[in-house]
């Protein structure tokens, strides 16, 4: 596989799973037009991952749903930290604000890549993240002396850090404690292989209509 | 808060009344009025304002005789007939 | 009535509109109110069958396109709690009345989904047979409430587009794709013959009479049936309905009487679902309490 089909998937993988876990929240988040709010963001990093699926299969000679879906459970290359079932709204939001601080860093270094597709499909996207980070940064300011907020956010801080290699992972660790306002508890960045514990059962229902008839267009 | 959503369609309309959100301060407004009113793109601009800020004015008093000011208080065609007789110009249907 | 009442009455039936701050006869705004808080009900709990099959949608598309409908839902409640709300009665209490099962919803949101198909059938029909009421409610005396019932129908547009593409592209499957579109209707018939309530001739309904609504269910029973049963039966499907017939003279669609028993049962919080969906909602707001208080509560 290609160096650029293997950074693609990390990448697609993140924004699947994400979106996919952020999804969960449609219909039951804390108040309405939060609820609104929210499902774009999910739809927009499923949209994301579209993309970034479609660019890869390309190279892979298969189709985005083939990629998206279709692979063994070990074969994704998501990080854990986004894998990760947060149905209580203080992680859910925590996890939000600090994926957003990582992906912005991430996207940043993807925008000035040499492969004009890359930067092209990166530059695109994070048109759209500028939202995302609004979005992001008006929770933290409001919830900034929230107990339950930053309990959250240090439990996940590790995590956080993971998503991104070492030289990124420390731009993290900088900008991270700016947008907050305040420093999250040190923690060691987890590490970026292997999945978590609830990776298997996610994957077993996304994928369950789609392995029902194998082939078949839906 | 309540916040009241004016919504522009396109360039060169009038920004309307489009419903109302409740956020608990301007960053949180924008981001759910954005969402609630322009998903779809189908939005040029929004105006958002508290609901506090706005005042209504609903009555408009017509108590004595304002024609003056209003196309329906001018009947000028027995006027123009006459006028058109004195200077022979008067149209056949007139004579 | 009191000769005011009457007036507005007359009102009313002549076209006239309502807003917000208009003086209304109490018994206009109780029932604008019931009717209107039932609307913002079923928009939030209809979330709940559909949300699930976001999760498993079978390709991208799909997961944008339900991810998208079911948030559509979530805005018409919003735009439905407040148009409620300004009529005197918040947002809160409508979801605790919800919760405790003093309010109702409608009864298709009280059965299970069980496969790919059901996703495919609500979106096509039952969207569908919502969609007539709603097109009904544009010319609803209570302004706001009109107003907001132009933007719902307008994003209504693509759910009942994604349901007929989810729905031929299953029909043009394999058979057991088809198989699952049939199963689907054949669950789904009768609570969507309910879905329009029990025939009330228009002069009988207090509804109309008052122009919160313009049409009568019978009425509104046969649009769909006429919209429909046609699409139906020309993808080779059918309907679990022997009954089921157009009078080509009178052009009224005769049918087996609906079940109103099992309508009323079902509506008072005893559906399949209906426990289970109110548990779950309440669970999710209790947790969520907190973040109301952080947010919401004013400063001012």
């Amino acid at each position: 596989m290609s160096e650029r089909a293997q950074r693609l998937l990390q990448i697609a993988d993140d924004e699947l799973v994400l979106g996919w876990r952020d999804s969960e929240w449609t219909g039951i988040a804390p108040f309405l037009e939060e609820d609104v709010a929210f499902s774009s963001i999910a739809q927009n990093e499923i949209g994301h991952a579209r993309a970034l699926y479609e660019l890869a299969a390309r190279d892979l000679d298969m189709t985005a749903d083939e990629l998206a879906f279709d692979r063994p459970p070990e074969e994704y290359r998501c990080a854990p930290f986004v894998e990760l079932r947060l149905m209580d709204w203080a992680d859910t939001i925590a996890r939000r604000v600090l994926y957003e601080a990582a992906d912005a860093i991430r996207l940043e270094v993807l925008k000035s890549d040499p492969d004009p597709e890359l930067a092209g499909l990166a530059a695109k996207m994070d048109r759209e993240e500028v939202y995302h980070r609004l979005h992001a940064q008006m929770w933290a300011d409001r919830l900034r002396n929230e107990p339950r907020f930053r309990t959250s956010v240090n439990a996940l801080w590790g995590q956080a850090l993971g998503v991104l290699d070492a030289e990124l992972a420390a731009v993290l660790a900088e900008r991270a404690p700016e947008q907050l306002g305040w420093t999250p508890a040190t923690a060691a960045p987890a590490a970026r292989n292997g999945h978590s514990e609830g990776f298997r059962e996610l994957w077993d229902e996304m994928t369950m209509v789609r392995r029902s008839i194998p082939g078949a267009s839906w | 808060m309540i916040y009241e959503v004016f919504r522009q369609e396109r360039k060169g309309q009038a920004f309307q009344h489009a419903g109302s959100i409740t956020a608990p301060n301007d960053a949180f407004a924008e981001a759910y009025a954005r969402e609630q009113y322009g998903r779809r793109q189908e939005s040029e601009a929004l105006w958002l304002v508290p609901r506090t800020a706005l005042r209504e004015v609903s009555d408009f008093p017509d108590e004595l005789q304002k024609s003056y000011h209003r196309v329906d208080g001018y009947s000028l065609k027995a006027k123009l007939k006459e006028a058109r007789e004195r200077a022979g110009t008067a149209a056949p249907a007139d004579r | 009535m009191t000769a005011r009442e009457v007036e507005f009455k007359e009102y009313v039936q002549g076209g006239g509109q309502v807003e917000t701050g208009d003086w209304m006869p109490d018994e206009y705004r109780a029932r604008l109110v019931k009717f209107i808080e039932m609307h913002g009900n079923s928009e939030l709990m209809g979330v709940l069958p559909e949300r699930e099959w976001i999760l498993r949608a079978p390709t991208l598309q799909r997961k944008l396109a339900l991810t998208a409908k079911v948030q559509d839902e979530v805005g018409h409640a919003q735009l439905i709690y407040r148009v409620v709300e300004d009529l005197g009665k918040p947002r809160e209490q409508c979801l605790d009345d919800l919760i405790s099962g003093t309010s109702k919803f409608h009864n298709v949101f009280h059965y299970p989904t069980k496969t790919w198909g059901d996703v495919g059938v609500i979106a096509w029909l039952v969207d569908a047979a919502a969609i007539i009421s709603q097109k009904a409610l544009l010319k609803c005396s209570y302004a706001p409430y009109a107003r907001i019932m132009k933007k719902i129908c307008w994003e209504e547009s693509f759910h009942i587009l994604h349901g007929r593409d989810v729905v031929l592209t299953l029909v043009n499957g394999t058979d057991e794709q088809r198989g699952l579109v049939q199963e689907a209707i054949d669950r789904w018939w009768a609570p969507l013959m309910q879905f329009h309530g029990n025939p009330i001739a228009a002069d009988a309904d207090p509804m109309v009479e008052w122009r919160i609504k313009s049409q009568a269910n019978e009425e509104a029973r046969q649009q769909f049936l006429d919209g429909y049963v046609p699409q139906i039966w020309e993808l080779g499907l059918s309907v679990p309905d022997p009954a089921l017939q157009k009078d080509e003279e009178t052009e009224v669609w005769h049918y087996s009487e609906p079940d109103w028993e099992e309508l009323k049962h079902v509506v008072t919080g005893h559906g399949p679902k209906s426990q289970e969906r109110l548990d779950f909602r309440r669970r999710f707001r209790d947790q969520e309490a907190w973040v109301r208080q952080a947010v919401l509560a004013d400063a001012a």
